[in-house]
């Protein structure tokens, strides 16, 4: 199996929905839109020919230019020996995306983490709050126009003299 | 014994000959809690270990603040972290003191400019000594160890017991940290 399969198969399944992108350096991915995200990944999850049962890593960049969040889910099936990219974008203005916790439970900490550092809103997520950062932290952090707070419950968050 | 001048406020604290004893006493006896967050922590252990060892000088370590003088923040601090330390320092019983070793614990080190690092740990705990280095090298922390040997030495241990001698090192006591 490769990647252009997997790819066909998608296509097949939902037309005009999955871009494909050949990437010159790294690895090509396939691009959907947020309205189609849980459905795309709970096909390439459960179908029985795919069968991308393990989801490896998720993670997200705060992209300027394109006024999005892009999360991207590195995806792999055990029985096809077969890795696969799959990405999607939220919008900056108002972040929010499926969860995929329901189809892949790993997902559950990554989404915290994504929601934590760069402040996408995952529907239907069991649990979404803040992971690495105390609870009580104002903004988040990677994304690209964020301002450190002046104080952190009382400690200055600049030492004096730098 | 040689009466000891501290200089201080109002002509200087004399240390007498009991005081000097206590001192001797305490110094040569000096627990610390392990705290090691990072790096720092692997020549923590390092200096415990036999080549360089703190327990000839009285040290050990103790997992718990209850039974420790000395707090050695050894480690980069995250603003998480701070609250706790601040609570596991206000559990220590007098007399304690506070060594911050690396530059971590010192001015934030190399992770200045992170969003999550605390820019140092006395800006919110007192500490007594700081020791450089990225980490410090067992002989360094030794030496660290017998500069606050050396402070203790100096204090006016029973004014201080009764509460009439201050320590010069300033706490940034902040309210709602812990």
């Amino acid at each position: 199996m490769t990647s252009d399969y997997v790819v066909e198969k998608l296509k097949a399944k939902f037309p005009e929905i999955v871009e494909w992108i050949e990437a010159d350096a790294g690895q090509s991915f396939a691009v959907v839109d947020a309205e189609d995200w849980l459905s795309v990944c709970r096909y390439l999850s459960r179908s029985a020919e795919l069968e991308f049962d393990f989801l490896r890593s998720m993670a997200g960049t705060d992209f300027p230019e394109l006024d999005a969040i892009e999360v991207v889910c590195h995806l792999y099936s055990y029985k096809n020996k077969q890795d696969f990219v799959i990405k999607t974008r939220a919008q900056k203005a108002k972040p929010q995306l499926d969860s995929l916790s329901k189809i892949w439970p790993a997902a559950n900490w990554y989404e915290r983490e994504i929601f934590d550092l760069l402040g996408v809103h995952f529907d239907e997520h069991p649990d979404l709050r803040r992971i690495l950062l105390p609870e009580d932290w104002v903004g988040h952090p990677l994304l690209k126009d964020y301002t450190q707070q002046e104080s952190y419950k009382g400690i200055p968050t600049t030492r004096p003299g730098y | 014994m040689n009466a000891h001048i501290e200089p201080g406020p109002e002509g200087g604290f004399a240390i007498g000959p009991i005081d000097h004893l206590l001192n001797l006493a305490r110094k040569n006896s000096l627990w610390y809690m392990l705290f090691g967050t990072a790096c720092c922590a692997i020549e923590l252990m390092q200096t415990g270990g036999p080549r360089s060892d703190a327990d000839r000088l009285g040290m050990l370590f103790r997992a718990t603040p209850r039974q420790s003088d000395t707090l050695l923040l050894a480690g980069t601090i995250t603003y998480k972290m701070a609250s706790r330390i601040r609570l596991l320092y206000e559990q220590m019983a007098e007399p304690k003191y506070v060594i911050a070793m690396g530059s971590c614990a010192n001015t934030g080190g190399l992770f200045q400019p992170s969003y999550s690092v605390v820019k140092g740990g006395d800006l919110f705990l007192p500490v007594d000594v700081y020791i450089p280095g990225c980490p410090p090298r067992p002989e360094s922390l030794i030496e660290g160890l017998m500069l606050i040997q050396q402070k203790i030495e100096k204090e006016p241990y029973l004014k201080k017991a009764w509460g009439k001698y201050k320590s010069p090192v300033k706490d940034p006591n902040i309210k709602g940290l812990v």
